[in-house]
């Protein structure tokens, strides 16, 4: 018989991880080993042969789909260590690349380039996504279509650097816009909605 | 809420207080478990079985051949048909397939898609399986019609057929299967998200069986009551023979075939039936589903035995005897669900049968049968098919694969 035939239980552990990886994945920061519940198929870190260790645990990384002008990349970074880790720097082949941030600014959102970089802290993780802070992708030389894999480079303050692979998804979450033409839609959540 | 800060410190808070909600709501019926466990089920406590049994049942993805076929029917389904887009190529659809086999991946297991918008719908998987399927345009599309399967094609017209283009064709089919309809349609709403730059959505077909763990191991019951499937093939040697190709290039071996037929069942005309002539259409009993000449379901009809009035006792027009066969080899899988829609104002049901039938080859097993319940089978007095759409069921993928790469790679 073949082996899909019989079922098998998730584990309580493997729901206690999964759910602190939601909580993770909604900003909240808590700090979780998910390399042992995340086996991705697709866009997981891509060492070089001869890269020394990794700097961070880079989780479920992912480039939102654009034709052109702007767009961004996204990950969970997982510090592991006993020490802070500052990331200073991002690049790409497709595209010129800062490290940014969503701010409000006279009452309105914007993004902007992130003064001293993104912070880690030790035994921490830190979430790149949608509103919050995220790998800014400022001018695509050529389309990012859906499904399209890429390659970054993270650098750290202390010189280390680390590539990882992303595979890019149409996403149209939040409605945010990475491109400053487009205006941003009323970010405001009023306290009922909140409540 | 704070009102003060900033903005964006407020929504992130908003956010994670949301997810830290729900988080926290499962939090602690897993910490009871995990109290109660230490991973020894025989402490568990009682109360919390329902989910463990349920909700976190998982069954695998990557494997030599698809999920969702062998596997036992899970309680609800939808059933995807895509028609690609122009532009979708050989090179799209590696690219399509490589971020639904991602989804597809991470969803049965119990973890959200990557960029899951509800994240917390990603975590009760209750035995998710997403199992695609390609008709006759994917392969044109692809460029490698001469690896499409030759029975994977348009299937001849019945003259009881009376289909509508509404619930026909489709270039690719995701089967998605759960014992939960929310998970259903969480991960239907995924698939569709990361399909939209490809292919757009030809048609859906919502079923259900009976809930999980209400009648195991029973053959399911479609909505005139009839047990249906009893005559599918049996686990072990014989579904092999019958399911799955034994060998062939990679995009052919371990694959299978699927024919999806919506068969509308007239419960108004089928209600001015009697019980007797009800099993008589069929020729087996209602209740048990045993043949008219046994007591058992499984019991081997007799075509031979005569009634007290000179007639065979199962009719030769019933539905037992038209689809009858001997031969694992010619058998089918059949997989089907119920459908039912909203009556019409004077109370008239919308109801019927998703009947996806899985087999090695839709000529050699499909085709005969179908050739002879068209030609003569009374229960097409109260059954009319009015969607038809054949597809390939490709070999599954390994881990760091997706499905579809042995015949696009």
């Amino acid at each position: 018989m073949p082996s899909n035939v019989t079922g098998r239980r998730l584990r309580p552990a493997a729901l206690v991880a999964a759910a602190l990886l939601t909580a993770a994945m909604a900003g909240c920061g808590s700090s979780g080993d998910s390399s042992a519940t995340n086996p991705t198929p697709s866009g997981t870190t891509a060492p070089a042969a001869d890269a020394p260790a990794d700097v961070v645990g880079i989780n479920d990384p992912w480039v939102k789909a654009a034709d052109k002008g702007m767009t961004a990349a996204f990950a969970t970074l997982v510090n592991e260590s006993d020490a802070d880790v500052t990331l200073t720097g991002v690049s790409t082949e497709v595209s010129p690349m800062e490290l940014h941030e969503m701010t409000m600014k006279d009452g309105e959102m914007v993004m902007q380039a992130k003064e001293g970089g993104i912070v880690i802290k030790a035994k921490s993780s830190h979430m790149l996504e949608p509103g919050g802070d995220h790998l800014m992708m400022l001018d695509l030389q050529q389309p990012v279509r859906a499904g399209d894999e890429l390659t970054f480079t993270l650098a750290f303050a202390d010189g280390r650097t680390q590539s990882f692979t992303a595979v890019a998804k149409p996403f149209t979450g939040a409605e945010e816009s990475y491109d400053p033409e487009h205006s941003m839609p009323d970010m405001s959540m009023s306290p009922s909605a909140a409540s | 809420m704070t009102g003060s800060g900033p903005r964006a410190v407020s929504r992130r808070g908003l956010l994670a207080g949301g997810a830290l909600a729900a988080g926290g709501a499962l939090g602690a019926t897993v910490a009871v478990t995990a109290v109660g466990s230490s991973d020894d089920p025989a402490t568990r406590p009682a109360e919390l079985a329902p989910v463990a049994e349920i909700g976190l049942a998982v069954e695998p993805f990557h494997g030599t051949r698809q999920a969702g076929v062998a596997t036992e029917p899970q309680a609800h389904a939808a059933f995807v048909a895509l028609v690609l887009r122009p532009e979708t190529d050989r090179e799209a659809l590696g690219r399509m397939l490589r971020l639904l086999s991602d989804d597809a991946a991470r969803l049965t297991q119990g973890r959200p898609a990557l960029a899951d918008t509800e994240p917390e719908l990603g975590l009760l998987p209750a035995r998710l399986t997403v199992t695609f399927g390609f008709g006759p345009g994917f392969y044109q599309a692809a460029n490698v019609d001469e690896r499409r399967p030759p029975s994977v094609a348009a299937l001849p017209a019945f003259r009881i057929d009376r289909l509508s283009p509404h619930w026909s064709g489709g270039d690719l089919l995701l089967q998605i299967c759960a014992d939960d309809p929310l998970t259903v349609a969480h991960a239907q709403r995924v698939l569709v998200k990361d399909s939209r730059p490809f292919a757009t959505v030809a048609w859906v077909q919502q079923g259900f069986r009976r809930a999980a763990g209400a009648e195991p191991g029973r053959t399911q019951r479609n909505l005139f009551g009839q047990l249906d499937g009893t005559a599918n093939p049996k686990p072990g040697a014989p579904l092999e023979t019958a399911v799955w190709v034994p060998d062939g290039p990679a995009w052919l071996r371990d694959s299978t075939t699927l024919v999806v037929r919506r068969i509308s069942m007239n419960l108004e005309s089928w209600d001015l039936l009697g019980r007797t002539d009800r099993e008589l259409s069929v020729g087996r009993r209602l209740d048990t589903g045993a043949p008219l000449t046994g007591t058992d379901e499984h019991d081997e009809p007799d075509f031979d035995a005569l009634g007290s009035g000179g007639l065979t006792v199962i009719p030769d027009f019933s539905h037992l005897t038209r689809s009858h066969v001997t031969e694992d080899r010619l058998r089918i899988l059949r997989r089907p669900y119920n459908y039912d829609g909203v009556p019409s104002a004077d109370g008239t049901a919308d109801s019927g049968l998703i009947f996806a039938s899985y087999q090695a080859d839709i000529t050699q097993q499909f085709l005969p049968i179908q050739r002879r319940l068209a030609e003569r089978d009374l229960l097409n007095e109260w059954t009319t098919p009015i969607g038809s759409a054949v597809f390939a069921i490709p070999p599954g993928c390994p881990e760091g694969s997706w499905v579809g790469q042995q015949l696009l790679g």
